[in-house]
């Protein structure tokens, strides 16, 4: 027998050494080894080997893998240490945990919200598969150099597109604008709002088809239906192959059936797809009469350009297209991009010009100060109680910490609390969120799963701990070991600069926070009280929707109204009173300026128009019954009065190319009909029964508004029984103007309130720790005979000078924030002094109130309690 | 310290090197055992046994000599302390008790 023989597989010995603890491997091995030599006389040197590996490997198992618990300090000890120290000191502080921790997570929580609602606010039109490549053409039209930028078109514009610049464009359709359609199927009715399109437009949108195909609308008589809206009217039945009556007047076959498109699409209202041929076949709606006018302009147009295509060259190629055909004025188009739809819906001189954007920027922002505010205020009660730290920062030193693990210590520290906020501040999220939607109007989640979320949020945190932990960490670690065991740390002036620096940022932001809002609110409450000409309430519209309802004989549906008790009176019109569909540029009068387009909102109505809405007539009479000449003639609003440049409009001719002179017979108030925050729209009210939209009813005030429809409803189901009584109110209608405005105004009072309450909080503290510091020098004043309120007053005095130095920095730049905010609006409140001084007022009495409590509990304790050790 | 209850395994360790008393180390112990009992025993299972029987404080261990079957490095020797010894002693006493205890008639 050789001596090799008796060396086992080196490789088991390499395997031991790996997992063996050092100081147990010497005698493992050996006394394997000698096993092994053992066995190898004994039996082959196989058997042996395979002995020994079952022996090796008998050896897996914890108490051999356990290191020996080592006596050098290595990295994890001192981080264990750090946090010992660290929950010790939350533990020990309970109310500057509280303080830092809630106020973080309140921070925390406030920029989470706005950072989704950011998130859903750019991802707006992301569903669609498209959404690089789609854009609407939009068309502008300059008279007397003022532009109004529209998204409405014209057929052969439309053709033009797709028939000369076909090498551009995927796709071009022409869309109707979205209305409301009773559809019925059998004894169910339902209203909701769809479009009549041509057939490419569903394919454009990507739809996310359940059943059926995108392009079914080839067929005219087929329609796309979303899931929900199958679920309303078919229940669980497969809808395809279904007949659906529509308005009463046409039938068309469920041919296809797409997932309801979510609230952040653009076309969310939309919810079936209609035929375009179906709807020329049905009723025409202008479509034969408009082929070739290009100044028949009442249809959307959507393109989808080609792969590879740059939009500003389709744009500069297309740009000019229209012009040669419009008879006055000029036209540009404009390929609007669908990731511009949402956020940048505003247009100045035919290009985009901002919009809801400012909202995005205001209230990002907003988030961002908000999350400083918390942030501040964990630096200053940091800073603050650094004397407390200061004695231990000394031992870490003299025991030989070096000063970046003493860096290390301080932002691990305040990493560990963002992340005991985060939590706090993922709780209030989930509970708040709802809430917030609500106050929104958005349908935002959580997406929990996701793992961008989480690395942003963690992230996030991080950053926050460490933004935090920054001033503290550097800050305390530079002590000088010596002066502060001796107990000579002085923090002197300078040291309690930055944290008065703090201070005053954190007034600064809030002080000009409650000035924006204030400022919000009055405007909203301006445009409120700007007289709207008439009377809102109990006026009930009714949109002509069925051909019953166009068919009923004016006076007959009036006379049966009136017979109800219920109703004052009743007219009809082409608009609702809060919308003006159509522009009339071709009126002229005697004495005009040849080279001014005249741009005045043209309505159509009926006699009784001017009772029903309680318009006030200024000059002339309203149109009456008694004089048959009255048909053709019109009124006119002051605004028009003015813009014509008439003395005495009344009796004057208004003539325009292809129709009969219309006499003005009176003139009457100025009613807000648009926006309330613009200029009043010069008008013209025509006398005209053909062109009638809409019915308007003014309810009988006697009787509730719940008893008088109850009354009127038998009527209209009577003279119109393919539909449901559908109708809305004017003052809800007229309400909805503000609501843009108001959600906002909202928004922004709660995020004021918050940023008030995250600077009280860290004055709360910051005030505590001042009476705490200066609790000897308060017992000995108090021995020396100072009172309460000489001590409150000596406390306060520091505070109040800091708020008072916010405030002035927070007035001028609130004012010239709101003041370019209100710019926008034609209509604006002007900026009141006593805004400024409520704010400031305001703002002072509560940092008293805060720095009260803290005060007053310092100024009223018993000096003998305080003076007494030492 | 953890209970001093004996696991069975842990007895027939501990006899053993009492019974190696002077040169009881791994290696040594498992033959003893193996010898004794007839059948093979894992050197792992003796090794944690032994560490296991020096945490409860029934055994201690020293460093000693080493070898060339070893390879040169050296054996940890273990012995029983006086706390091993009364353990031993407890649990013999208590079988022995409990033998006495079986009535004659079990048997018949």
């Amino acid at each position: 027998m050789s001596k090799e023989d008796h060396i086992p597989p080196r490789w088991l010995d390499w395997l031991l050494e790996r997992f063996c603890a050092p100081h147990l491997w010497e005698e493992v091995q050996g006394d394997l080894h000698e096993r092994y030599q053992l066995r190898s006389k004994r039996t082959s040197k196989q058997k042996a080997d395979w002995l020994y590996f079952r022996d090796t490997i008998s050896y897996l198992r914890v108490s051999i893998f356990k290191r020996k618990d080592s006596l050098k300090p290595i990295l994890t000890d001192m981080l264990r240490n750090y946090l010992t120290i660290a929950l010790r000191n939350l533990i020990r502080n309970k109310t500057y945990s509280v303080i830092n921790i809630g106020g973080l997570a309140v921070g925390m929580v406030v920029a989470m919200l706005i950072g989704l609602w950011i998130y859903d606010e750019l991802s707006y039109d992301t569903y669609h598969p498209n959404y690089v490549h789609i854009a609407q053409v939009m068309d502008t039209r300059t008279f007397n150099g003022e532009s109004t930028t529209s998204d409405l078109g014209a057929i052969p514009l439309a053709n033009e597109l797709r028939t000369k610049y076909a090498n551009h464009f995927e796709h071009v359709s022409l869309v109707w604008k979205n209305y409301t359609h009773v559809l019925a199927v059998g004894d169910k009715k339902v209203a909701q709002s769809g479009v009549w399109t041509q057939p490419e437009f569903p394919e454009m949108l990507g739809l996310h088809m359940i059943k059926g195909s995108r392009g079914a609308l080839k067929d005219p008589s087929s329609v796309l239906i979303t899931n929900s809206l199958s679920k309303a009217l078919f229940g669980e039945k497969d809808p395809l192959g279904q007949i659906i009556r529509i308005d009463n007047m046409a039938e068309v076959k469920v041919a296809g059936l797409f997932e309801d498109l979510p609230k952040n699409s653009t076309f969310y209202e939309t919810k079936l797809f209609l035929a375009w041929d179906k709807a020329v076949s049905t009723f025409g709606g202008g479509v034969k009469e408009a082929q070739a006018d290009w100044d028949y302009r009442n249809w959307r147009i959507f393109v989808q350009l080609k792969e590879g295509t740059d939009i500003h060259t389709v744009n500069n190629i297309v740009k000019h297209i229209a012009q040669p055909h419009i008879k006055e004025g000029k036209e540009e188009i404009l390929l609007y991009p669908m990731s511009q739809w949402h956020l940048y819906n505003q247009f100045e001189n035919g290009q985009v010009a901002g919009g809801r954007i400012q909202f995005v920027w205001m209230f990002g922002i907003i988030g961002v100060f908000v999350l400083l505010l918390a942030c501040i205020n964990f630096m200053n009660l940091s800073t603050a109680r650094s004397e407390k730290r200061a004695k231990e920062v000394g031992i870490r030193k003299a025991i030989g910490s070096v000063r970046t693990q003493l860096i290390g210590q301080f932002l691990s520290e305040s990493v560990l609390i963002s992340f005991l906020a985060l939590v706090l501040a993922l709780a209030f999220l989930w509970i708040s969120l709802p809430f917030f939607n609500q106050i929104a109007h958005k349908e935002i989640h959580i997406t929990w799963a996701s793992i961008s979320f989480w690395t942003i949020i963690l992230g996030f945190t991080v950053l926050t701990g460490l933004l935090a932990g920054s001033y503290p960490a550097f800050y305390l670690s530079s002590f000088e070991t010596i002066k502060v065991l001796k107990g000579a740390l002085q923090i002197g002036r300078l040291a309690t600069l930055p944290r008065k620096v703090l201070v005053v940022t954190q007034f600064t932001v809030s002080v000009t926070l409650i000035i924006g809002t204030i400022i919000v609110y009055q405007q909203i409450q301006f445009a409120k009280n700007r007289p709207v000409g008439y009377n809102r309430e109990g006026l009930v519209l009714i949109h002509m929707n069925t051909p019953e309802l166009y068919d009923t004989p004016y006076n007959f549906l009036r006379s049966q109204l009136l017979l109800t008790g219920a109703v004052k009176d009743m007219a009809r019109s082409s608009d609702p009173t809060t919308d003006i569909s159509y522009i009339e540029k071709n009126i002229s009068w005697k004495g005009k300026d040849p080279s001014l387009v005249p741009l005045l909102g043209s309505f159509a109505v009926t006699h009784d128009y001017g009772n029903t809405l309680g318009w006030q007539i200024k000059e002339g009479r309203d149109f009456s019954r008694e004089f048959p000449t009255d048909t053709g003639s019109v009124i006119i609003n002051e605004a028009a009065a003015k813009l014509m440049g008439l003395k005495h409009p009344v009796g004057e001719h208004l003539s325009s190319p292809g129709q009969p002179d219309r006499i003005i017979t009176g003139v009457v108030k100025d009613m807000i009909v648009t926006s309330p925050y613009q200029k009043t729209m010069p008008m013209l009210y025509m006398l005209e029964y053909k062109w009638s939209n809409f019915i308007m009813v003014r309810l009988s005030p006697s009787l509730s508004v719940h008893e008088a429809l109850e009354r009127i409803e038998p009527v209209f189901k009577k003279i119109n029984p393919g539909s449901e009584f559908d109708y809305t109110f004017v003052d809800e209608e007229y309400a909805h103007k503000f609501s843009d405005e108001e959600r906002i105004a909202n928004l922004a009072t709660i995020f004021t309130t918050l940023s008030i309450f995250l600077s009280c909080l860290g004055l709360f503290g910051l005030a505590s720790f001042m009476a705490e510091q200066r609790i000897k020098e308060i017992g000995v004043r108090k021995v020396l005979g100072a009172s309460v309120f000489s001590l409150w007053q000596l406390l306060s005095k520091d505070f109040v000078l800091l708020v008072s130095v916010a405030f002035l920095i927070a007035v001028p730049v609130s004012w010239y924030f709101s003041n370019s905010w209100l710019q926008q609006y034609e209509y604006r409140t002007s900026i009141a002094w006593w805004v400024f001084i409520a704010s400031g007022t305001g703002a002072l009495l509560i940092t008293l109130l805060t720095i009260s409590f803290q005060t007053l509990k310092a100024a009223s304790r018993n000096p003998i309690k305080s003076l007494r050790t030492e | 310290m953890k209970g001093t209850y004996l696991g069975e395994f842990e007895e027939v360790v501990l006899l053993a090197v009492a019974i190696r008393s002077g040169d009881a180390y791994g290696a040594a112990v498992t033959s003893e055992i193996e010898q004794q009992m007839g059948r093979s025993v894992n050197l792992g299972a003796v090794h944690s046994a032994l560490h296991r029987l020096e945490e409860k404080g029934l055994v201690n261990s020293q460093m000693g000599g080493a070898t060339a079957e070893r390879g040169g490095r050296r054996k940890r020797l273990y012995s029983v302390t006086i706390a091993g010894k009364r353990a031993l002693e407890e649990i013999h006493q208590l079988r022995n008790q409990m033998w006495e205890s079986i009535p004659k008639t079990a048997w018949s």
